[in-house]
């Protein structure tokens, strides 16, 4: 085991350990936030740069600082090595830079935007984001288009951070959507019309950290902080069944994958309890599941109260 | 700024010449045993080299070739600039626009050739003999200004030059 | 006139066959390392002759080379990065077409040195002429015993392959290149793990540029030592500049590092001088992402000593006051060029060529022309040129691979020594459409 320091908490992890995940054993408030990193899809990391932090020594052996803020989600930590999250100045300034970088193109739709109080670019917009833009220029648009019947893609909220290109490549059988043209002008799409088909595609709308990718048979159907999340199961015999069902009195708004509070689906008896494409859009008849009970939803974002959560709030109420 | 690329129509996969098969599969061999898909560049240069540019058809066709999913060769052709996606002219004038060239007269030689065939950049004449493009630094600041077509660098270029060299073209696409 | 080590042969007719190049001397450095030298004692003439990565990073290529990892069982690759692409720079090309064989005959000497048995030569796309150049060369190397099984009686084989990139600025960095030459978009990796480990299709890899590669031929037939006697400081043996700009004699100029600016720019025997009669206004001595120097810094360091061609006289005064050998991209300015105009043009090239893999580079990039171009065309404000200095702060070192530092570099270093002109264009919009600033005055303290 080695022991790494982050924001002063000294932390053990097994070597090889990247400095992202270590903060996230340790859990609490020096936990980077990541926008494209997934633990659970290999090779995904690097690219929002929102995980951005100082390395003030960089092991006992070497303890010189590194020169450059690294991406903690892609860079492994070492023995004796002292890392700055929440604690560095320098950090702070530059995740800031970042989310304005991702929030220049983005059309900030939020009002009409099905993940509005569940994404993840909202809250660091929060947390970082300065109340005033001081991008002048016209923003990239894009018309939405529909990926398969149950998908729809808008990509002027993407932050292309390739998730749901791994979902592709590692959860389904044949990738038909990838990521085209580069720089600015780089999108997701399938660049022929072209239907994603698979039993499993539905988890792109999971792992996707904004509202790029919605799920068709909920789209406009209600803002997610009206519903009560129930943890459900079914005895299904493509996925293991074990979702989260979104309720308004008695019906099924929408049903997704059990995540954890840094919003990965969670894994289960030893497995990611990815859910398939017949649990996700299909079952929406209550009958058809066993409610276990209400889900526990500790983001501070919206969904978790309502209202953000200041500060200073540091025990956000639950929904129950 | 509409960055829209208007999804493509699906088509079936076309069929290169007898002399292109043969050298994409001779580029192809140049790579071991299962990295075939490193060829990719290669054998989409040498599609446009028949078809002028890459059309959905073919890059599918490239899919099959290459033993991977079309979406691969999607990604691979819209992020390399050298294809041209949509169908262009005869000959493709591609005119570096990059800082060196600009200090010695890019911006009046992209111009001049826009005044002369009277198309802007980007179109193509009506005559369908020329496509007129920008492009980055093509590595031949020293020599500049200049611009490429069909692999052929033309340097140092100068009204006389360009009007010498549209005349060539033209006379050559008579025959 | 200076000692060529790479390209005194260039002129002679014919050396691009196999033949004329034998005849002149070509293939020694392959007979003699395969003969006489062991792989370790070749990497060890290269660490001895100091030679300095030439892409324009600059990092020795001895230590480079002894990074390699060498797992048992495991194939390691060299790969040549012939990409070149960054604006200022063609002499790589130059190298290439006028003598093809040198670069194989280093590929094959320095393939042994690694241990790589299956090397490539990544070309960009554009140069399609000169890798049909190279492919012929190749086989003639094949055909007189140079390449294929068992080299020169040595029990060294070596497989040769050259391939082309398809358009895209960003497959000079190394790892973008290694996923191009795997087929892929040019989306540079995240490091570690260096492509010394895992490169090329997972395997141990080298990726040098064109002329280090060649620079080993010279290093293997004369020593490290001798090479490493030529120069000055750590900036040893002889460099390719290319020149371009409004020079009277723009080209390829082979030089011993430690010539004067002065010289080059104004020697009979280079540049001779600023076209037209004009006068100097500015430099960017390295290839367009390295800090542009006014005309005052050029020939001259801040603290008044002459700047010479070397990696330690050009960074002089970092930042605040020098710039960097880069590639050795030497682009001049005269008196009538507007250095808005120009930091626009370069923003517009990085943000053409970001692979919009992170954040940072992606918008930055891409922001930064915008706001450019507003300067440029009269609609700025003073505002405008503080944000563009926040936003490539932003950019520099927050991003996956040095694009988005050759992105923020010139633009930052333009506004710290052009301010006057950038607020003119802000102060005065329609007389900077029609008219030029012309020179910029000498700072008091300069």
């Amino acid at each position: 085991m080695i022991k790494v320091t982050i924001d002063d908490v000294e932390i053990e992890v097994a070597p090889g350990t990247t400095i992202l995940n270590a903060a996230r054993q340790a859990g609490g408030e020096l936990v980077p936030p990541a926008m494209c990193y997934y633990s659970k899809l290999p090779g995904t990391g690097g690219k929002c740069r929102t995980c951005l932090v100082e390395v003030a020594a960089g092991s006992t052996a070497d303890p010189r600082p590194m020169p450059k803020l690294v991406a903690s989600c892609s860079t492994p930590a070492m023995d004796g090595m002292i890392v700055k999250n929440k604690t560095s100045e320098r950090v702070q300034t530059n995740r800031g830079g970042v989310v304005e970088f991702l929030l220049v193109n983005h059309p900030l739709d939020c009002p009409i935007c099905d993940q509005a109080g569940e994404c993840h670019l909202q809250d660091l917009g929060y947390e970082h984001g300065s109340a005033k833009t001081r991008y002048r220029e016209e923003r990239r648009t894009f018309s939405p288009i529909d990926i398969g019947k149950k998908i729809k893609l808008h990509m002027n909220r993407c932050i292309l951070c390739y998730r749901c290109v791994a979902v592709a490549n590692q959860l389904t059988d044949k990738r038909v959507h990838g990521v085209l043209h580069r720089g600015e002008h780089a999108e997701i799409s399938t660049y022929i019309e072209n239907a994603i088909d698979n039993d499993f595609s539905g988890n792109m709308i999971d792992v996707c950290p904004v509202g790029a990718l919605t799920d068709q048979t909920f789209r406009f159907k209600s803002r997610v902080w009206f519903l009560k999340p129930y943890e459900a199961e079914c005895a299904c015999d493509k996925c293991s069944g074990k979702a989260v069902v979104w309720m308004f009195g008695n019906e099924i708004f929408r049903v997704t994958a059990r995540k954890d509070k840094y919003g990965e689906v969670e894994t289960i008896e030893d497995k990611t309890a990815w859910i398939c494409n017949d649990c996700r859009y299909d079952k929406k008849d209550p009958s058809k599941w066993n409610l276990i009970g209400p889900r526990k939803i500790d983001r501070h974002s919206v969904i978790s109260q309502g209202k953000y959560a200041t500060k200073n709030d540091n025990n956000p109420k639950l929904i129950r | 700024m509409k960055a829209d690329h208007p999804q493509a129509v699906n088509e079936a996969p076309i069929d290169f010449s007898a002399a292109t098969m043969a050298e994409m599969n001779r580029v192809i061999g140049l790579f071991p045993e299962g990295k075939e898909k490193s060829a990719i560049l290669s054998v989409l240069h040498l599609v446009q080299d028949e078809l002028g540019w890459v059309s959905v058809g073919a890059m599918n066709r490239v899919a099959q070739i290459l033993n991977i999913e079309p979406i691969e060769v999607y990604e691979v052709a819209t992020f390399y600039t050298m294809f041209h996606l949509d169908p262009v002219g005869k000959n493709v004038l591609e005119v570096c626009r990059t800082g060196p060239c600009q200090l010695v007269g890019s911006d009046d030689l992209i111009a001049y050739i826009e005044e002369k065939l009277e198309i802007k950049v980007g179109q193509t004449t009506k005559d369908g003999l020329f496509t007129l493009k920008t492009v980055e630094c093509l590595g031949a600041c020293g020599y500049a200004p200049m611009l490429m077509c069909k692999y052929q660098f033309y340097e140092r270029l100068t009204k006389e030059k360009v009007n010498e060299m549209l005349d060539a073209m033209r006379e050559a696409s008579k025959s | 006139m200076a000692r060529k080590l790479l390209i005194e042969h260039a002129a002679v007719p014919g050396i691009t066959t196999y033949e004329v190049y034998r005849k002149h001397g070509g293939y020694a450095s392959v007979e003699k390392a395969l003969k006489t030298m062991s792989p370790e004692e070749v990497v060890e003439e290269v660490k001895k002759s100091g030679l300095r990565g030439r892409g324009g990073a600059g990092f020795p290529t001895g230590m480079k080379w002894s990074f390699l990892a060498k797992p048992e069982g495991v194939e390691r690759h060299l790969v040549c990065n012939a990409d070149e692409s960054e604006p200022g720079t063609f002499k790589d090309r130059y190298l290439m077409e006028k003598l093809p064989h040198l670069l194989i005959e280093g590929m094959i000497t320095s393939s042994y040195a690694l241990g790589a048995r299956r090397s490539y030569i990544y070309i960009r796309g554009e140069f399609m002429y000169i890798l049909r150049i190279l492919e012929k060369a190749i086989a003639e190397a094949y055909a007189n015993g140079m390449l294929g099984k068992n080299i020169l009686g040595s029990g060294y084989d070596l497989d040769l392959v050259v391939t082309p990139g398809g358009g895209a600025y960003i497959c000079g960095e190394e790892t973008a290149l290694i996923e191009s030459l795997e087929g892929k978009r040019g989306n540079p990796r995240m490091k570690p793990p260096f492509p010394a480990v895992k490169g090329l299709w997972g395997n141990p890899t080298v990726v040098n540029n064109v002329e280090s590669i060649a620079a080993v031929v010279p290093i293997v037939n004369e020593g490290g030592e001798a090479y490493a006697a030529i120069g000055i400081e750590r900036s040893t043996g002889t460099k390719l500049i290319s020149a371009s700009g409004n020079l009277v004699r723009p080209g390829v100029y082979e030089i011993e590092l430690g010539l004067s600016v002065e010289e080059f720019i104004y020697g009979d025997d280079y540049c001779r001088g600023i076209a037209n009669g004009k006068k100097l206004k500015a430099c960017v001595p390295g290839g367009s992402s390295v800090p542009i120097l006014p005309h005052y810094l050029v020939t001259k360091t801040a603290a008044g000593t002459d700047r010479l061609m070397t990696y330690e006289s050009l960074a002089d005064g970092g930042f605040a006051s020098g710039s960097m050998l880069g590639s050795g991209g030497f682009i001049v300015f005269d008196e009538d060029q507007c250095i808005v105009r120009n930091t626009w043009n370069f923003a517009r090239f990085y943000a053409h060529e970001s692979c919009g893999q992170c954040s940072p580079c992606r918008e930055g990039t891409g922001w930064m022309e915008k706001v450019l171009y507003r300067l440029e065309h009269g609609n700025g404000t003073l505002e405008d040129i503080s944000l563009l200095e926040e936003i490539n702060k932003k950019i520099e070192g927050n991003t996956i691979c040095p694009l988005g530092d050759a992105a923020a570099w010139p633009v930052a270093a333009a506004i710290r020594h052009f301010r006057d002109e950038f607020e003119w264009h802000v102060k005065s919009p329609q007389e900077a459409q029609t008219r030029n600033y012309g020179l910029i005055q000498v700072p008091l303290e300069a």
